[in-house]
């Protein structure tokens, strides 16, 4: 049987599976993946895998008792024991008061994240992409490090109320690192996307040498607030952090930058600046999601942040019965609205500030702000009257998203990112200019 | 650097990597392979590849058990047994290394199969891409051999029971004390292992590992504030036996602390109580102050300021993409003369510390470990290495820091256990606290985070108290300090003696692309370190 199963394939299996249940309600959920990946450093390739899965879960439930079981065998026998096995396991479990039971069938809006140029791509691909960043380094007598990844895959679910989802999907994230021969300069690019031929490795190693270049002899000025201008994967580190914390149940709990006193929440008051829109969507071209959440419930367009308002927050259908409100799942991607000024026109209308293109090892400090500090890595330059003057050494900074989007300048072109932050999750977010960006010391670190 | 998220006390289940699939209770308990099939298959990978013109090849056999219970208050959120079984191979063909890996593999056909796509994936990179073979330091053949975490008592054979009555105790005596929230979790490991090599080894090891953790969490309704105090427990390379109550390995003063026996239920009661405190406590005032750091605080700055950078790989530059390099270049140890930091400061690896979570016999391609030094007498004399880096240190035979995360992942250069050895003079925590004029005294890891290069660095704890003229004088909350590596080490006047000395540690320290994660623990006694820059974190929104 093929790792990828077609919609018609995986809903004839998800129906012989609950053919097997006895239990109150059951839910299957399917999942397949192909992962392949090249690593270099030193301009040369260093290790390279690939790793194929299957697998199956089935949850069973008898009232609130509820039971899980996953097997990566697909033989009538096998499938038929993962369902007794869930059953046995319910039986004996504890009762789950958060458990309200299954949902009844979902509407789900068309997404479309699977591009057969990616399914198809060959050790050969990968192997001509790094060649082609490897190239680049060497011609310029320059060192690079970078991976590339690629994962063709699909999520199925099914339940005995009828529920029946399925979403194939396909991601490349590219990232390189160039290092100066002299170690004095380093420079760094990445690319996210989901259909192979927009790759483009070359122009990104391009980008990674031209800002590995131009940080060569950066200079210590005094670490203190500046007016920052923030490229887009900058931004998008940091604000991954909001993303991460727009719950409801720990505002309504009265642990998250998000409560008040008395138990109430900040929802539908102004936060940050007007101009500040986050919003969720999984049918953009641009960054196609999954139009369904892990537990079958139906993503919708919709705005979080909306001209400054926290306007929704993402709740468990647990806690969304027990609030009385509807039960809105958390999103399967992220954006914001960007502004139309190129990145050249934001340096040119700023008289003395830092640009920024990368930050690193962001961590919470203080959740009652959301807090984080991180430095900047890989290319920060001083800009003054309008111009790039000269590289400067890196930043250590301690600042709030929430502070940072009330200091909100000007917004920029959005781009797609890939975190560099480990998360390796794909955002789309603008170009930004900030005033009053908080450093607080300096790093020796290239 | 730690992967974020998952060092602290409020980890949810999804938020989890994936360690395998969910399995029953008993099946955690069952064998797994004979080690007679395990050797007879590992041949047949070995003999696949040699055929195919591998120069040197290496088999892992790996049975990975995991066991996740978790809880808030007084619910029980999720109970998850997991098991991974499969088989990675490794080899060398033309100068160049190959990997793949296949789960569930049980017959010699499917290993020979796994051995072959490994070769010719070596092949295939030798010809596109390298010019530069690989060199393996020598290794001799250890023949048919095990090894075993000294365990007193198997944490997966306690009963699920038992380990819910436990956290539902402490959860209890959370909110009785007033916390109006508490996160608990047990978290259990065990790695059944085969390794075999073209050397001639056969090496069957059972490594075990254990984390009781928790989150205490009050609020101040009329103020909409709210504290945390994560638990002053640290993982270990232990069974079950590290929950055992044992007054010898409790350190009284300001807050109880604790060695290789944990009082989770004492922990949590002192905890509640600590974070009410915090509402209140005074906002630090920024300055310079002399610190005094406990182990449960200090094992993540040697961490990440020691352990780091003192990574053979990150000097090299093969981590530059992500994780990072290092400041402690080839140049500077060449010296011998780089003051890493003062002459009270002596670093030591060691991957056979007993109760530590890197102590294992044998590493991931067949080297027996040891314990070596880093730093000496403050001076920078040596690097964490495997097989095919220590000829660039000018050493015949590897350090033993190799390991991969699971059977699917390749074994790479790893952090070894890096400590702080202990003071050589006796000194106890209350004779280093009485000099100190102005200071602050950090309990527990909180915060972290540190540049590329391992320059810059910024930590807080979970417990930071004033002392003045000698004397601990109050909490205080808002705390950060920041300094530079070789700076802060160089700060470093005093270590309390071996009495003191105890083990912190990571279940996440995370590297590499894809990102794997290694378990590691760093051992020291409380430390003074003068003049450090501390900030104040509180900020309004």
């Amino acid at each position: 049987m093929s790792i990828i199963l077609t919609e018609a394939d995986a809903k004839a299996l998800l129906q012989k599976v609950l053919k097997f249940s006895k239990a109150d309600e059951c839910e299957v959920n399917l999942q397949g993946e192909e992962w392949s990946n090249i690593r270099y450093a030193l301009n040369k390739v260093t290790t390279c895998g690939s790793k194929t899965y299957k697998t199956l879960s089935v949850q069973s439930a008898f009232g609130k008792k509820v039971g899980v079981a996953t097997i990566d065998e697909f033989d009538d026998a096998s499938l038929e024991k993962a369902v007794r096995r869930s059953e046995e396991v319910a039986q004996l479990a504890p009762e789950n008061p958060e458990y309200i039971g299954l949902l009844a069938p979902q509407q789900y809006l068309p997404a479309s994240g699977f591009f057969s140029s990616t399914a198809n791509m060959s050790a050969v691909d990968r192997a001509k992409a790094v060649a082609q960043s490897i190239q680049i380094a060497k011609a310029q007598k320059q060192t690079v490090a970078g991976y590339l990844e690629d994962r063709v895959g699909y999520s199925a679910m099914m339940n005995s109320k009828g529920l029946f989802a399925y979403y194939p999907s396909t991601k490349v994230n590219f990232s390189a690192t160039i290092r100066t021969d002299n170690g004095t300069g380093s420079g760094y690019a990445t690319q996210g996307v989901s259909d192979f031929p927009k790759l483009n490795t070359a122009s990104a190693t391009q980008m990674a040498l031209q800002k590995a270049l131009g940080s060569v002899g950066a200079r210590a000025i005094e670490p203190g607030k500046y007016t920052v201008i923030l490229e887009p994967l900058a931004a998008a580190v940091l604000l991954e952090h909001l993303f991460r914390s727009l719950d409801a149940r720990s505002a309504d709990e009265g642990r998250s930058f998000l409560s008040k006193p008395g138990g109430k929440t900040k929802l539908g008051e102004q936060i940050m600046d007007e101009r500040v829109t986050i919003y969720s969507d999984p049918t953009n071209p641009e960054l196609p999601a999954s139009p369904w959440s892990a537990d079958g419930r139906a993503q919708e367009k919709l705005n979080w942040i909306e001209k400054g308002v926290v306007k929704n927050l993402s709740y468990s259908r647990y806690w969304a019965q027990k609030k009385g409100v509807k039960a809105v799942p958390a999103p399967t991607n992220f954006m914001m609205v960007g502004g139309t000024a190129s990145l050249d026109e934001l340096i040119k209308s700023t008289q003395r500030g830092i640009l920024v293109t990368k930050f690193w090892y962001i961590r919470s400090v203080d959740p009652q702000s959301l807090l984080v500090t991180g430095l900047t890595r890989d290319g920060t330059f001083y800009i003054e009257n309008g111009k790039i003057k000269h590289p400067v050494k890196n930043f250590r900074f301690n600042e709030s998203p929430v502070i940072m989007l009330n200091n909100l300048e000007t917004l920029g072109k959005v781009e797609r990112v890939v975190s560099s932050e480990g998360s390796f999750s794909n955002y789309l977010v603008p170009a930004m200019k900030i005033r009053e960006f908080t450093f607080t010391s300096l790093s020796d670190a290239v | 650097m730690q992967v974020a998220g998952l060092g602290t006390g409020t980890l949810m289940l999804s938020q989890l990597p994936v360690f395998g699939r969910p399995v029953s209770e008993e099946a955690l308990l069952a064998p797994g392979l004979d080690v007679a099939i395990k050797k007879r298959l590992a041949d047949a990978a070995l003999n696949a590849a040699k055929s195919k013109g591998a120069s040197y090849a290496d088999v892992r056999i790996g049975r990975y058990l995991n066991q996740f219970v978790i809880t808030r208050e007084d619910k029980v959120q999720s109970i998850a047994n997991t098991e991974s079984y499969g088989v990675g191979i490794r080899v060398i063909a033309d100068g160049c290394w190959g990997f793949a890996a296949v789960g569930d593999a049980k017959t010699e056909a499917e290993l020979a199969k796994a051995a072959e796509k490994a070769v010719a994936m070596a092949k295939a990179n030798a010809l596109l891409l390298s010019d530069d073979p690989v060199q393996l330091a020598p290794q001799k053949g250890f023949g048919e051999i095990n090894w075993k975490t000294p365990i007193q008592k198997n944490a997966f054979e306690i009963p699920i029971k038992e380990k819910v009555d436990l956290l539902m105790a402490v959860n209890g005596a959370a909110t009785k004390n007033g916390a109006s929230f508490v996160n608990s979790q047990l978290f259990l490991v065990n790695e059944q292992k085969y390794f075999a090599s073209t050397d001639g080894s056969y090496i069957d090891q059972d490594i075990h590992r254990l984390w009781p953790s928790f989150t205490v969490t009050v609020i101040d309704p009329k103020s909409g504030k709210f504290e945390t105090r994560d638990a002053l427990s640290a993982p270990m390379g232990m069974g079950y036996e590290y929950l055992q109550v044992n007054p010898a390995d409790k350190i009284m003063g300001i807050t109880t602390r604790y060695n290789k026996g944990y009082d989770m239920l004492e922990d949590v009661v002192a905890a509640a109580k600590q974070a009410k405190q915090k509402l209140t406590a005074k906002s630090v005032e920024a300055g310079k102050y002399d610190l005094v750091l406990d182990p449960s605080h200090t094992w993540l700055t040697i961490h990440e300021s020691v352990g780091h950078p003192l990574e053979l790989d990150r000097v090299l530059g093969y981590e530059a993409n992500f994780a990072g390099t290092s400041f402690a270049t080839l140049d500077k140890w060449k010296t011998r003369k780089f003051n890493y930091g003062s002459d009270r400061v002596n670093f030591f690896a060691d991957k056979t510390q007993i109760g530590s979570l890197g102590a294992v016999g044998y590493d991931d391609e067949g080297v027996q470990t040891k314990r070596w030094d880093l730093v000496k007498d403050g001076m920078l004399v040596n690097y964490q290495a495997i097989r095919d880096q220590v000829h660039i240190l000018g050493e015949k035979e590897s350090q033993g820091c190799c390991y991969a995360d699971s059977w699917g992942s390749v074994q790479f250069q790893r952090m070894a256990n890096v400590s702080l050895a202990a003071g050589k003079e006796p000194l106890s925590v209350d004779e280093l606290i009485k000099d100190v004029k102005r200071g602050i005294y950090i309990i527990g890891d909180s915060s972290y985070s540190i540049d590329q290069q391992r320059y810059n660095f910024q930590f807080s704890g979970q417990l930071a108290y004033e002392i003045k003229d000698g004397q601990i004088v109050g909490m205080l909350k808002d705390v950060a300090y920041q300094s530079n590596t070789q700076e802060f080490w160089n700060s470093c006047v005093k270590v309390c003696d071996e009495r003191d000395y105890r083990l912190g540690g990571s279940f996440f320290d995370g590297k590499g692309q894809p990102i794997q994660i290694n378990s590691v623990s760093h051992g020291s006694a409380t430390a003074r370190f003068n003049g450090v820059n501390v900030i104040n974190t509180a900020r309004k929104i």
